[in-house]
């Protein structure tokens, strides 16, 4: 019982966060704006990271967890970077 | 016998290493200079006399050193009599030039390059005669090109100089290529390109088809060399020359080396009826025409320039006639000629210095005002004559005998008696007139200088040279007899003819021809005269050289103007088509092989294989989607809209990250993603100093038609090369992999190399050696980057502060309460608190990443990576000026550091007698921690740690100093938008532009 709802809840989980994707990258994609794109840049990192973990758990791997653990912690170095760049004009001063 | 040999690299080296030292003496350095060229032709000379008796016989002096053997490559040093002989030639003659030229050089000129220049050449002459493998004397036939090219350019502010040097690169070039070809048809028949080899080998090389071929190339070559038609026209605009290099290079030696070589081929190929059509028929042509053309030129060194192709052509004709008496003719003549003509060159030198003019118009009566180089200069040219008495009788005596003693029964059997006394006669002409007009009649009167002697030592060797011209010509046969013998022996074998060197034969039908020569050749002179003498006369009213120059010149042109079309044609400045043409390019190779096999042999080439496909999996569908979508995205907006394109790539990478996740490679997609984070920062620092792009009215407007067919055309390219890719890597993927490296790396790493993460293990060990190089270039990239970007110098419209700074400081400004800046410190409050924390932590994730790298996703790189986002969120957060202060950021010591420990880590293996960069791994036990593995390697990958933070940083904090220096200049664009004149397109306010949003 608890092995088919594991199996299962993480395959719907798997799917909402391909929906999730999605939606983030129309965003992405359609803009308008430069900062919806940012957003939906973070947006979509964010997804990622998520999708490693689920990936990871679904089937038993533990080492793309490294690869998540750098996204989080350093994925929201280019997500301000390019959210500097467009208050400021530059990167960095 | 092998100390002897040894003799023989030295006497051909010796000069190349004096010649470097000479380089190098100061300007002026004139005496030094001579000294030193001198000395080297006088102990070449020594070497030479010393060596004689080896040479005597027939016997061949050797010396081998190995350098390719399985090609059939070795550098041999040969000498046989005919090499005996032309070193002498070489060396003497040289040793004579050394002396002249000190005195004729001006003191302006840089005399150590002439001098350095000039032994180089003797030294590749040297080469080419005492060499003994056909490559070998290609490779120095070639030197003897370039060397000429540049004495004969040595003055090269004239540009009659460069352009007789450059002439004569070409057809000397061109005939050295020819040659080639020649060599290496004959080494591919014969088996192998080593003289004696080859010589031995006549009958097989005469029964081969390629015979032919391998006789014209060389042939051409040699003619191209020696100046023979139609090769020939170089020779006189060679004349620009100073005149020691006349003497020397085209009179005495270097046009001799195709001499040399037909000379030394004669063995193998006279008697072929293409070497005796060619070889005669070429001889004979410019023998006559050379002769011909010497009698009308008004400048004295044409003269004898026409006269040196002529008696060259002389030469070349007693080597077709391919008769054993006839080829002891030709290497008399060969010393004869060496000595009057080196003789007469250096005279007209002395003329050309002493009067300041070579035009024969205008000289008359020197006699009286040089009476002993007039002398000299009469005896010489009585040798160039035949006048009894002196060399250039007896070998013209030689001459005449074998044309009259050649039976073959053909109509050029018949008529070359004949010719040859025409050509005799000429010969007499010009050198009456040579002697004549300059040396008799009356005075002359409008001369730029006042005629007297040269310095004694300038006549020196014109002495000498006519001193031997004299004692060959009376003693022949016990000055030059064992020598010539010597050589003969050396070309011809043992069964050579027996030969006697006379003064006087008799009154045989050759010195009848020889006495019917002299008187038809003064006779022309009379009758001529008054034609000659005219001081309006043009040289060669009919066909001459000004139209082989003006043919050589068109064909340059054409080759020139061809080259132009080519590159107008195929190249480009733009990128779009260089483009397009690779990828044309690429898309044609790939589909060659599989539209070949459609269209010989029925059925597709592109088959799948029998795999079975995975089944579909809804989310990596989904990432895929997404994926493609941002990379099409990020090309459509490519052109107006740099920002949007740079987010939509950040999100292909993405797609590519998960795609490594989903396919089992944990190490590729934290590296990837690192790389992604810094490649964007990196972008977005460099897309601040880029002007935005505007789309202009025609951008905006509807296509035309011609750039809607350009599209297209690339539409289908596109869709060509993506789905040939596609279709190639689904039939790659459908196959079963073959066994390849991938198995040996797998199965390899735990044992030999001590980790378990298989990538890190092939960077850091099994390829180590790879990486390193690959650091090195990462280093030289980085020190690039940061040394072009100190001269960076921004377009106009983006130097000085930004809209949003200009804009949030006016705010600021405008407030009595808050100062310039506020608004950004505002705005980073909360992100710099949480970046100033986060250094601690990534400097914990890069070290967490170091360390396990080599058994788990990680390693040197990646680590490096992470610790220079660290340092970037720090610049972002502060500033670069508030984070130097604080932060000893020393980029470049950490890329020296990161190379010096690699190299160290592999030197260490030397100490333990193994190869460079051999790695050691076991199990340490330390005592908080516990067992651990470790590996040499990870010292290795500590270097490629801190060299990757550097590289990174490096290049990120070049870019960031830029806005420093840009701050401190003063000027905003504002002040320089007001400053230009009209104002320009409206900025079009649709998707994020590069700073659009408030």
């Amino acid at each position: 019982m608890t092995e088919a709802l594991l199996h299962w809840g993480l395959l719907a989980a798997h799917a909402l966060l391909a929906v999730g994707l999605a939606l983030a990258a129309t965003r992405l994609i359609r803009g308008p704006r430069a900062q919806d794109r940012v957003l939906a840049f973070d947006a979509v990192y964010l997804n990622a990271a998520l999708q490693i973990v689920m990936f990871g758990m679904r089937f038993g791997e533990s080492g793309y967890l490294e690869a998540a653990l750098v996204m989080t912690l350093l994925g929201f170095a280019s997500s301000s970077a390019l959210a500097k760049f467009l208050m400021r004009g530059e990167v960095i001063e | 016998m092998t100390a002897a040999a040894s003799y023989l690299p030295v006497l051909a080296l010796l000069p190349f290493v004096v010649g470097m030292l000479v380089m190098f003496l100061p300007r002026h350095a004139r005496n030094g200079a001579a000294a030193l060229a001198g000395g080297t032709a006088l102990a070449g000379v020594l070497i030479t006399a010393l060596l004689y008796p080896k040479v005597t016989d027939g016997a061949v002096l050797r010396q081998t050193w190995s350098w390719l053997p399985d090609i059939g490559l070795e550098l041999t040093w040969r000498l046989d009599g005919l090499s005996w002989l032309f070193t002498l030639l070489v060396t003497g003659i040289g040793a004579l030039v050394v002396l002249y030229a000190r005195y004729y050089m001006a003191a302006e000129d840089p005399v150590p390059r002439f001098f350095s220049y000039l032994l180089a050449f003797m030294g590749s002459m040297l080469g080419l005669v005492l060499s003994g493998n056909l490559i070998q004397l290609l490779f120095f036939w070639e030197l003897t090109s370039l060397l000429s090219f540049l004495l004969i350019g040595y003055w090269h502010h004239n540009e009659n100089a460069r352009d007789g040097a450059r002439m004569a690169l070409t057809v000397t070039g061109l005939g050295g290529f020819l040659l080639l070809v020649g060599v290496l048809i004959v080494g591919h028949v014969v088996g192998s390109f080593d003289i004696d080899a080859v010589i031995a080998s006549r009958d097989v090389l005469m029964a081969s088809p390629l015979v032919t071929p391998a006789i014209l190339c060389l042939l051409a070559g040699a003619f191209a060399k020696s100046a023979q038609f139609p090769l020939h026209f170089w020779l006189p605009h060679a004349m620009a020359a100073p005149t020691p290099v006349s003497a020397y290079l085209h009179s005495a030696t270097m046009v001799k080396a195709g001499i040399y070589l037909m000379m030394r081929l004669w063995p193998l190929m006279a008697g072929n009826d293409t070497w005796y059509y060619v070889v005669s028929l070429a001889g004979l042509v410019t023998f006559l025409l050379g002769g011909i053309a010497a009698a009308f030129q008004y400048d004295l060194k044409g003269i004898l320039a026409y006269s040196t192709i002529s008696h060259l052509g002389l030469i070349t004709l007693l080597l077709g006639l391919s008769t054993p008496a006839a080829a002891v003719a030709a290497i008399f003549h060969t010393l004869n000629h060496a000595t009057f003509k080196a003789s007469l060159f250096m005279a007209a030198g002395v003329i050309d210095h002493e009067t300041g003019t070579r035009d024969i118009r205008r000289l008359s009566g020197l006699l009286r005002h040089m009476p002993y180089t007039g002398t000299l200069a009469i005896v010489a040219a009585g040798a160039m004559g035949g006048v009894p008495l002196l060399n250039g009788f007896i070998s013209k005596e030689m001459f005449l005998t074998e044309t009259l003693a050649f039976h073959t029964g053909s109509l050029l059997d018949r008529l070359l008696p004949l010719i040859a006394t025409l050509g005799s006669a000429f010969s007499v002409l010009y050198s009456v007139r040579f002697i004549h007009q300059v040396f008799f009649g009356p005075e002359a009167t409008d001369l730029p200088r006042k005629p007297h002697e040269p310095v004694s030592w300038m006549r020196l060797p014109i002495e000498l040279l006519v001193l031997i011209c004299l004692v060959v010509g009376i003693i022949p046969n016990l000055s030059v007899g064992p020598l010539l013998r010597t050589a003969v022996v050396a070309v011809l074998g043992p069964e050579a003819p027996r030969f006697h060197l006379e003064l006087w034969h008799g009154f045989t039908p050759a010195f009848m021809l020889s006495l019917v020569a002299m008187a038809l050749g003064a006779g022309l002179y009379f009758a001529l005269y008054r034609r000659l003498a005219n001081r309006e006369a043009r040289d060669r009213p009919w066909a001459g050289r000004v139209r082989a120059r003006r043919i050589f010149d068109g064909i340059m042109d054409g080759l020139f103007a061809g080259a132009g079309f080519i590159t107008r044609l195929a190249g480009t400045v733009r990128l779009q088509p260089q483009l397009f043409l690779v990828v044309l390019a690429a898309v044609a190779a790939g589909a060659a092989p599989f539209a070949y096999h459609a269209l010989t042999q029925a059925g597709a080439g592109l088959t799948l294989g029998n795999r079975p496909l995975t089944p579909i999996s809804v989310p990596f569908v989904v990432v895929w989607a997404f994926g493609i979508a941002s990379a099409a995205g990020a090309a459509i907006l490519a052109k107006f809209h740099r920002l949007a394109a740079l987010i939509l790539t950040g999100g292909a990478g993405l797609a590519v990250c998960l795609t490594f996740v989903w396919l089992s490679a944990p190490d590729l997609a934290v590296t990837q993603l690192l790389v992604e984070i810094v490649t964007t920062v990196l972008l977005l620092l460099g897309l601040r100093w880029l002007p935005a792009r505007v789309a202009s009215k025609e951008d905006l407007e509807r296509a035309k038609a011609a750039v809607v067919v350009r599209r297209g055309r690339d539409l289908v390219l596109a869709l060509l090369a993506g789905g040939g890719m596609a279709a190639l890597a689904l039939a790659a993927m459908t196959r079963p992999p073959t066994g390849g490296i991938a198995q040996f790396f797998n199965a390899n790493a735990l044992e030999g190399g001590g980790g378990r993460n298989v990538v890190n293990v092939i960077l850091v060990d099994f390829r180590g050696f790879d990486t390193m190089g690959e650091i090195t270039v990462l280093a030289i990239v980085a020190l690039t980057v940061f040394a072009l970007l100190r001269r960076f110098r921004p377009a106009r419209e983006v130097v000085g502060s930004t809209r949003q700074q200009r804009r949030q400081d006016a705010y600021d400004e405008a407030r009595a309460d808050r100062e310039v800046g506020d608004t950004a410190r505002d705005y980073l409050f909360v992100p710099r608190v949480v970046m100033h924390l986060l250094f601690p932590m990534i400097t914990l994730l890069a070290i967490h990443l170091f360390m396990r790298g080599h058994d788990e996703p990680g390693g040197g790189f990646a680590a490096g990576v992470a610790m220079a986002i660290a340092f970037i969120i720090q610049y972002m957060a502060r500033g670069t000026r508030w984070v130097e202060e604080r932060l000893r950021v020393l980029p470049l010591i950490w890329i020296g550091l990161g190379l010096l420990l690699a190299a160290a880590t592999g030197l260490g293996a030397w100490f333990f007698g193994r190869p460079f960069l051999t790695s050691a791994h076991g199990h340490v036990h330390v005592p908080l921690l516990g067992e651990l593995s470790l590996a040499s390697a990870t010292l290795f990958d500590l270097g490629v740690f801190s060299l990757v933070i550097g590289a990174t940083v490096i290049m990120l904090i070049a870019l960031a100093h830029q806005s420093i220096r840009s701050a401190r200049s003063g000027h905003s664009a504002e002040e320089l938008e007001g400053a230009t004149s009209a104002p320009g397109p409206e900025r079009t306010p649709k998707l994020g532009g590069e700073a659009g949003g408030d």
